[in-house]
C-alpha cells in the first residue's frame, strides 16, 4: 500500500450531470411526462405525414361530425378534421413554448448574471426593471405586448418571451449573488480570473440545474399563454390551426359538438402536465439536497 | 517581501434607510512584514479580523487605508488587469475544502485553470497537473474525478495543488487544516511544511491552532479585535509571551495540565471596541491606565537583537509566564499519533 492519499476515492468518476440523469431515469412520473413530451415533439414536425387529412380542407358535407372511424376526433364547424388540426396545432404550441422560453432564457440569464455579479448600481437598475415587469401578471403583460405588436404567432412568441424573461433575471441574479459569496468564486478571483470568466466559466455552470427546471416549467406556462393569446385572436391566425384558436371557435358549439373543445383542450392539458412532470422530476434529480441514490 | 502598513478595513452597516449606523472594525491599523521565504503565523480568536487581514494582504478586498507592498511593488496601485496577472505570484488556501473547489470542475480542470489564465506550461498542461498531484501526494489518475468524490483531506490537497499550479512565491493559508480531521491535519501540516521548505515559499498561516503554528511558523503575530497585540519569533513567543492575551491563548491549549486561569467572557464587539487597551475588559492585570490609554506596540527591552513587539502597558512588570509544559504537549502528540497512525494501515 502506497503512502499517497487518494486510494480511498470512489473508483467510478461520475460527473454531476450523469448522476442527475441516472436519478431522473429512476423517477417514474418524470419519465411518464418525458414520454408524452417526446410523443408530441416527434408528432409535431411529422404532422404532414401523420395527419389523415389536410387541416385546412373544408367540406360542407361533413360539418361538426362526431368522432368516427374516418374522423377519430370528429370534424369542426367548417368540416375540417379535428385530429389533423390538433396535430398541426401541436407545432404552434410547442414552437411557441420552446422558442419563447428560449428567448426568455437568452434575455434573462445574461441580464441576471450582470445584475448579480456586476455591482450595486447595475443590480439596482436591473432589479427594479425586472420587479416592475413582474408586478404585471404574466398573461396580462403578454396580451398587452402581443396586442401592441399585432396579431401573429411570431409576435405572440416575442410577447411571451419578453413577459417570461424577468423570472429568469430574478432567478439568475439570486443564484449569482449566492455564488458570488462562495469560497470557490473567491478562489477563482484569487487565481486571477477576469469577471466575465467568473460569470461564464464558474457561476453559470453551477446555476444551470435550477435554470433548467425553471425553463421546463416555463415551457408549460408559455404553451398556456400561446393558447390563451390564440384564443383571444392574438396568436396563430385562422385558418392555421392552433389549440387556443380551436378552443375559441369551439365555444359557440360547446353543447352540440363538445369534441371540438375536448380534443384541443385535452392536448393542452396533456402537454402542460407532461412538461410540469418533467420539470418536477428534473428538480428532484438535480437537487443536491435530496439524498436518494 | 510582503509588507502591510497601517492597514484598516471597516465594514459599515446601514439601517433600512441606508444611513451608516456604524462599522465592524475588522482590521484596525495593522502593520506586518513577512520576509522572503519565511512563515508568519497570524493567530487569534474567531472574529478578531485575521481572515480579513489575509484577504487584504492579497487585495481580494480593498482596504479603507494603508499600504500593501509585494517585493516593493505597490499592489494597491495596480490596475485590475495588472492585479490579475500579479495573482499568479500570490495564492490563497481556504479553510473549508468542501467549499473552495468549484463543484462543476474536475480536479484536472481546477488545477489547469491557473495555467490557462497565466499562459503557463502550454502544450504540457496535463503533465503539469500530474506533477502537481504527485507533489501533494495524490495519484495522477485521480485527475478526471469530481470534487464530491474526495474526502476532506484529499480535497485540501487538491486545493493546495491548485494554489501551487501557477508557481506562486507567496501563499496565504486561511486556517488550512482547521476543517480537517485530527488524523489528517498532521499529514496536511507536514505537506505544507515540506512545500514551504522545498519551494522556498513565503507563507502566511492564519490559524487559531497554536499546535499547528508551532510546527511551521517562524514568526507569530497575535491579533485581538483587529489589532496586533504581540509579534515575535515563534519560539520566543511560545517561551516568553509578553502580552497577557498571548499568555491566555497559550494557556488555553489543551494538555497543559495546570490550573491556569483561562480567559473569561466573550470577545467584545468589534463594532464598538473598548477604549484604551482593547483587551482590558478581560485582562487579569488591567489597571486604570489600560481603560484610557491604548498601549503602543513596542520592542521588548530584553529581546536581544530580535524583534519582539508587544502592546501592553505592563509588559515589563508582569509576573513571569508559566512555562509551556512542552513535555506534556509532546506526550499528547505522541499519544495522538499512536492512536491514529495504525488505523491508516490496518493490520493484515
Amino acid at each position: 500500500m502506497s503512502s499517497t492519499a487518494g486510494s480511498t476515492a470512489i473508483e467510478t468518476g461520475e460527473s454531476p450531470a450523469s448522476r442527475a440523469l441516472r436519478r431522473f431515469m429512476a423517477h417514474k412520473l418524470a419519465m411518464f411526462g418525458l414520454i408524452i413530451v417526446v410523443i408530441f415533439v416527434v408528432a409535431a414536425p411529422l404532422a404532414p405525414w401523420l395527419a389523415p387529412f389536410d387541416p385546412l380542407e373544408t367540406s360542407w358535407s361533413r360539418l361538426r361530425k362526431p368522432p368516427s372511424l374516418t374522423h377519430l376526433f370528429g370534424t369542426d364547424e367548417n368540416g375540417r378534421d379535428v385530429l389533423s388540426r390538433v396535430l398541426y396545432g401541436a407545432r404552434a404550441s410547442l414552437m411557441a413554448g420552446t422558442i419563447a422560453v428560449g428567448g426568455a432564457v437568452l434575455i434573462g440569464v445574461p441580464v441576471g448574471l450582470v445584475a448579480g455579479l456586476g455591482g450595486k448600481w447595475v443590480d439596482i437598475v436591473i432589479s427594479r426593471i425586472a420587479d416592475a415587469m413582474l408586478s404585471i401578471p404574466f398573461l396580462i403583460l403578454a396580451i398587452a405586448l402581443a396586442a401592441f405588436l399585432g396579431p401573429a404567432l411570431e409576435n405572440a412568441m416575442i410577447a411571451i418571451a419578453i413577459s417570461a424573461s424577468p423570472i429568469f433575471v430574478r432567478l439568475t441574479r439570486g443564484m449569482a449573488l449566492e455564488a458570488r459569496n462562495t469560497d470557490w468564486v473567491e478562489a477563482a478571483r484569487a487565481m486571477g480570473n477576469p469577471p466575465w470568466r467568473i460569470g461564464l466559466v464558474h457561476v453559470l455552470p453551477n446555476i444551470i440545474p435550477p435554470l433548467l427546471v425553471q425553463a421546463t416549467l416555463a415551457i408549460a406556462e408559455a404553451i398556456i399563454a400561446e393558447a390563451s393569446l390564440s384564443f383571444l385572436g392574438l396568436g396563430q391566425q385562422p385558418p392555421s390551426p392552433s389549440w387556443g384558436s380551436m378552443l375559441n371557435s369551439a365555444q359557440r358549439f360547446i353543447e352540440g359538438a363538445p369534441w371540438l373543445a375536448v380534443f384541443p383542450g385535452l392536448a393542452i392539458f396533456l402537454v402542460v402536465l407532461a412538461f410540469n412532470l418533467v420539470g418536477d422530476g428534473l428538480r428532484d434529480a438535480l437537487d443536491p439536497r435530496s439524498q436518494k441514490r | 517581501m510582503l509588507e502591510l502598513d497601517a492597514m484598516v478595513k471597516h465594514f459599515p452597516f446601514r439601517d433600512s434607510l441606508g444611513r451608516a449606523r456604524g462599522a465592524v472594525r475588522a482590521v484596525d491599523g495593522v502593520s506586518l512584514a513577512v520576509p522572503k521565504g519565511s512563515v508568519l503565523a497570524i493567530v487569534g480568536e474567531s472574529g478578531c479580523g485575521k481572515s480579513t487581514l489575509g484577504r487584504l494582504a492579497l487585495r481580494l478586498i480593498e482596504p479603507d487605508s494603508g499600504s500593501l507592498r509585494f517585493d516593493g511593488e505597490d499592489i494597491l496601485a495596480l490596475k485590475p488587469a495588472a492585479l490579475r496577472s500579479k495573482r499568479r505570484e500570490m495564492q490563497l488556501i481556504f479553510q473549508d475544502p468542501f467549499a473552495s473547489l468549484d463543484p462543476r470542475m474536475t480536479v484536472e480542470a481546477a488545477i489547469t485553470e491557473p495555467l490557462i489564465l497565466h499562459k503557463l506550461h502550454r502544450g504540457r498542461q496535463r503533465a503539469r497537473v500530474a506533477e502537481l498531484l504527485e507533489r501533494v501526494g495524490l495519484r495522477p489518475e485521480l485527475a478526471r474525478r469530481w470534487p464530491h468524490e474526495f474526502s476532506g483531506g484529499q480535497r485540501q490537497r487538491i486545493a493546495i495543488a491548485r494554489a501551487l499550479a501557477s508557481e506562486p512565491r507567496l501563499i496565504i493559508g486561511d486556517e488550512p487544516v482547521s476543517a480537517l480531521d485530527v488524523s489528517v491535519q498532521a499529514q496536511v501540516v507536514n505537506l505544507l511544511g515540506d512545500l514551504i521548505r522545498d519551494l522556498g515559499l513565503t507563507f502566511v498561516l492564519i490559524s487559531h491552532d497554536l499546535g499547528v503554528v508551532r510546527q511551521i511558523a517562524d514568526r507569530v503575530a497575535v491579533m485581538y479585535l483587529g489589532q496586533i497585540v504581540e509579534e515575535a519569533p515563534a519560539e520566543k513567543l511560545f517561551r516568553n509571551p509578553r502580552h497577557p492575551y498571548t499568555r491566555a491563548l497559550l494557556a488555553a491549549v489543551p494538555g497543559q495540565g495546570g490550573a491556569l486561569k483561562l480567559l473569561e467572557g466573550d470577545i467584545p464587539s468589534p463594532i464598538a471596541p473598548p477604549a484604551g487597551c482593547r483587551f482590558h475588559t478581560r485582562c487579569p492585570y488591567a489597571e486604570a491606565i489600560c481603560r484610557e490609554v491604548p498601549p503602543p506596540l513596542v520592542q521588548a527591552q530584553e529581546a536581544a537583537g530580535q524583534i519582539h513587539l508587544a502592546a501592553c502597558h505592563f509588559q515589563d512588570t508582569l509576573p513571569p509566564a508559566t512555562p509551556i509544559r512542552e513535555a506534556a504537549a509532546d506526550a499528547r502528540l505522541a499519544r495522538l499519533q499512536s492512536f491514529f497512525i495504525p488505523n491508516r494501515e490496518p493490520t493484515a
